[in-house]
């Protein structure tokens, strides 16, 4: 089958692009509009703000979560601010230096004209959200205030507290009751989609499971639009909520949506190191706490005494030393790398060396205790809670974890998988950050395609065809149903000696060790046999208790782990062939005499995008090649 | 450390529950609660038996899936924390511990300790909001809003609707819940505009779900984990009694469809 890779990048000029595209989209008339249906998975920031805006619009819409509420997507957890080129601060700031940086922060790996557009609509959202009444955090004239991210010399994150992504979500899951309320929107909360149906080569529905009932379902509709989130969990060990997972953007691209960069995994540098084998995930510490802490290890290999033992001279701030322009708030790849260097070395702190501090001690002499609770009081508790450790009088021990999937299903500039009328948002498309992310950058994702671009896009496609035409009876939405009700008798009735967690565990170990922080060819070879086997162990003997008729963790689990034992297979393969670091990707054969990432541009400047081909046969990948007109290529340099 | 652990087992939302007993010889002092329980499940499955259904996501304390009654009060023993970020460490070698689902009529159980919270949402859809459509909004700059508003507003919408408020009060009232949205949008310029709306249709909402009434016990306030206070109780009655008299719903038959 050939899949078309063209982008749709609208002609003209960068700056000009969206409004002409805007201008070219078909309109659906408004009287037609509720004759069209839409079904959304997902209602963290992307879905939630799609689902409401196409309901505004007058679209018929459902939409679908697994948790007991749209309100608690994993958005919810977001802690640090949303980046918006507003130039309030006066520092310079503008939609191109927005754009600029993320193209840079990205490593050259994302598509420059879906980039601008959303540095360009990162300043709507912010009136938007405000509009809503999310209690940004404000100056004492009144106007809005801003904080700096790393990979960014101006300050336009806009915050509330720590806890932005609850207040967005918030203000995007209240838009979204409000269509409830108004019956433009039908919400299924506690469902879990476990396939896209396809019929005659368009998304035409899902399948889902009634968490509660256990009933399989099929629901049909005129598109279907995937925001799902992303895959971190694939590590079993990562910031990501437990239920975050890849079953929805897996299946479809076993229905022929196309997946872009599968290896591009972020590791974030400020997270709560393990502190022991039961851990369950890892607690990101918002990267807004880089502003004011300083990262260092003492400069001999294991020393042992308490850190306020380590007199100054005998500490290593290594990011202020080595990038002196960008120091702490260098971005999250640089200093992930940089963490687990020194931890190598045999500097780490705290228990299993796997740790570095982040100090605040000089902040609270500039700027007083008082200060410091005020920008991070609630992040100083979360530590305080899980360590039993005070950060205003010990330094805090951080270590990166996994915490962002860059890659995702390919979209071209509509937001359209390679399978017609299958859209997909936030996270679980690939296109704005390349191989690396910069902070701040999700949330303004999230919401641009949400708010901003598909209620548009999607209105195009829906203009372009005829609405309804199948029903719950076509054989392919029978076939649909059978293949996800068989799949769970199959895995309730193996009846093994494994429990799913130790699976994934195993999983997650394999995906750490060779596919992690910094990955290498022969590890790369030794994981893809060793994730096959354990796939296989997995249909053999793992043990699902309970039934399918009813509230089944366990199942719930089981069928989410069967998707990340797929696609983890996918990463490896992916990584291998990605013969060059970069972002994220760091591969070891691959690196400057300095250790920084070494791209090959001759090589590598494209997204690879893998087209999957049954289970017998490996997939194949493709490239989408970038261009890159107004930013040009350089190495990265943050020094 | 070692504990007992009495937990509720029900098998479904029509299935007759019951408390049953076990044993954690080897709890660490540095698991968190849930991880306390996740090695218990691990230990059950192992067994054959079935595993403790409870909601959880974020284990961070901020999505509000988690919630049950340990010894008697929601989220258990520490102030200010969900269940979640609760850690071992609060409790002691040989205590024996009580885990029941959050009681109330509203929020009726569907398994183990896990229940049914989506009242919450039907009082949110009540009128919960800003009516904005995407799209048309002014400058965010051009809403100035004091520093002291959107603290206290910010202070109201941390509420991460868990429902320990309800499981807390004696008369399983959900008023602490519904005047942190009331109060939040209440506090800010924007949210004038249907104040009286929004407290009519909330309250109306939250009757018409089976919370109880508010008798001002302020057990709520005092184990909310996110601190949400009571003074939001006063500032929704208030606006309630406000709207009671001036709100009117619009005549739908006055301009028709
Ligand atoms: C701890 C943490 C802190 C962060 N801080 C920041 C920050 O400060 N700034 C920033 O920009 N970004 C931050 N991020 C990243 C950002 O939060 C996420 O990338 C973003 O919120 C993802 O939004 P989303 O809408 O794409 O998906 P999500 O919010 O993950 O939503 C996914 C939705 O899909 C549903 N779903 C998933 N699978 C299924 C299925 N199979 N069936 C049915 N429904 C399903 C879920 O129920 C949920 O509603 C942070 C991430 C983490 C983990
Ligand atoms: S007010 Fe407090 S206790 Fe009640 S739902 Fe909100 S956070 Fe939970
Ligand atoms: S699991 Fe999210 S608040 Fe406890």
């Amino acid at each position: 089958m050939a899949i078309n890779l063209d982008a749709k990048i609208p002609s003209g000029p960068i700056e000009q692009k969206w409004n002409k595209a805007k201008f070219d989209y078909k309109l659906v008339n408004p009287a037609n509009k509720r004759k069209y249906s839409v079904i959304v998975v997902g209602t963290g920031l992307a879905g939630g703000a799609a689902a409401a805006t196409l309901g505004e619009l007058g679209y018929n819409v459902k939409a679908f979560c697994f948790q007991d509420s749209p309100r608690r997507a994993h958005s919810i957890a977001a802690q640090g601010g949303i980046n918006a080129a507003k130039n309030y601060q006066n520092d310079g700031d503008s939609v191109f230096r927005l754009f600029y940086d993320t193209v840079k922060g990205g490593d050259f790996r994302a598509r420059e004209a879906n980039v601008y557009r959303l540095a360009e609509i990162s300043v709507s959202i912010i009136d938007q959200c405000v509009a809503q009444g999310v209690p940004f955090a404000r100056e004492y004239g009144g106007v809005l205030a801003n904080r700096s991210f790393g990979g960014a010399q101006v300050s336009r994150t806009f915050y509330a507290r720590g806890q932005t992504g609850q207040q967005l979500l918030l203000g995007c899951y209240q838009a979204l009751e409000r269509q409830i309320d108004a019956g433009r929107v039908k919400m299924y909360a506690r469902h879990e989609m476990l396939d896209v149906i396809v019929i005659d080569g368009r998304a035409r529905g899902i399948v889902t499971r009634n968490l509660v009932t256990g009933a399989i379902d099929v629901h049909i509709a005129d598109a279907v639009a995937l925001a799902t989130g992303g895959y971190g969990n694939v590590f079993y060990l990562s910031t990501n909520a437990k239920g975050s997972n890849a079953t929805a953007i897996w299946r479809a691209y076993k229905k022929g949506a196309a997946f872009a960069n599968p290896c591009f995994t972020q590791i974030h540098p400020t997270c709560i190191p393990v502190s022991g084998e039961y851990q369950s995930k890892l607690t990101l510490m918002s990267e807004s706490l880089r502003n004011d802490g300083r990262i260092w290890v003492p400069k001999k290999q294991g020393d042992t005494r308490a850190s306020g033992q380590i007199p100054e001279d005998e500490r290593d701030y290594y990011l202020e030393r080595m990038y002196p322009s960008f120091g702490n708030l260098s971005p999250r790849d640089i200093a992930s790398r940089a963490a687990k260097r020194v931890c190598d070395e045999g500097r780490g702190v705290g228990p299993g060396g796997l740790g570095v501090y982040l100090d605040f001690s000089d902040a609270i002499g500039r700027l007083g205790k008082k200060t410091i609770e005020e920008r991070y009081g609630n992040l100083f508790e979360i530590y305080e809670r899980i360590t039993g450790e005070d950060p205003y009088s010990v330094p805090m021990r951080i270590y990166p974890a996994v915490h962002y999937t860059m890659g995702g299903l390919w979209v071209d500039y509509n937001l359209e998988s390679t399978v017609p009328g299958l859209f997909v948002l936030g996270e679980a498309n690939f296109s704005d950050h390349g191989a690396n992310r910069l902070g701040a950058s999700a949330l303004m994702q999230g919401l641009a395609d949400g708010y901003f671009v598909a209620p548009y896009t999607i209105g195009n496609y829906l203009a372009s065809i005829k609405p309804g035409g199948v029903d719950e009876d076509h054989p392919e939405c029978r076939l649909a149903k059978e293949e996800a009700e068989a799949r769970i008798q199959t895995l309730l009735g193996i009846k093994g000696k494994k429990t799913v967690d130790e699976f994934h565990r195993a999983l997650g170990k394999i995906m750490w060790d060779k596919c992690g922080m910094a990955r290498n060819a022969a590890g790369l070879e030794e994981a893809l046999p060793q994730i096959q086997a354990l796939r296989e162990e997995f249909w053999q003997n793992v043990t699902v208790p309970g039934s399918g008729a009813e509230v089944n963790q366990s199942l719930e689990k089981a069928t989410r782990l069967a998707d990340f034992l797929e696609l983890g297979e996918l990463m490896v393969r992916d990584a291998r062939v990605r013969e060059e670091s970069c972002g994220g990707h760091f591969r070891e054969e691959y690196q400057t005499e300095e250790g920084e990432a070494l791209r090959d541009d001759e090589k590598f400047c494209h997204g690879a995008v893998w087209e999957y081909q049954g289970s017998e046969q490996a997939p194949v990948r493709h490239m989408e090649p970038l261009i890159f007109e107004h930013v040009h290529l350089t190495q990265r340099s943050y020094k | 450390m070692k504990l007992t652990l009495n937990i509720w087992r029900q098998k479904g939302p029509n299935d007759a529950g019951r408390i049953v007993k076990y044993e954690m010889p080897n709890v660490d002092e540095h698991m968190s609660f849930l991880e306390m329980l996740d090695v218990l499940n691990e230990d059950l499955i192992h067994k054959g038996e079935e595993p403790v259904t409870f909601e959880h996501d974020c284990r961070e304390g901020i999505c509000g899936c988690c919630g049950f009654m340990i010894n008697g009060l929601p989220h258990g023993p520490q102030r200010g924390t969900t269940v979640c970020q609760l850690h071992m460490r609060q409790f002691h070698d040989g205590e024996e511990l009580w885990l029941e689902p959050f009681r109330a009529k509203a929020f009726p159980v569907l398994k183990d300790l896990m229940v049914d919270r989506s009242a919450f949402d039907r009082i949110i859809a009540a009128g919960g909001y800003v009516s904005v459509n995407t799209g048309c909004a002014v400058d965010g700059n051009a809403i100035p809003i004091e520093k002291q508003s959107a603290e206290m507003a910010m202070d109201a919408a941390a509420c991460i609707g868990c429902g320990a408020c309800v499981a807390s009060c004696p008369n399983a009232s959900a008023s602490l819940f519904t005047s942190a949205k009331i109060a939040h949008l209440g506090l800010l310029p924007q949210g004038q505009a249907e104040r009286d709306r929004r407290a009519v249709r909330m309250v109306a909402q939250l009757m018409e779900e089976g919370f109880g009434y508010c008798t001002n016990t302020g057990e709520c306030e005092a184990l909310c984990p996110k601190g949400v206070k009571l003074e939001n109780i006063a500032r929704m009655n208030r606006d309630y009694l406000k709207a009671a008299i001036l709100y009117r719903e619009e005549n739908a038959s006055a301009g028709g469809a």
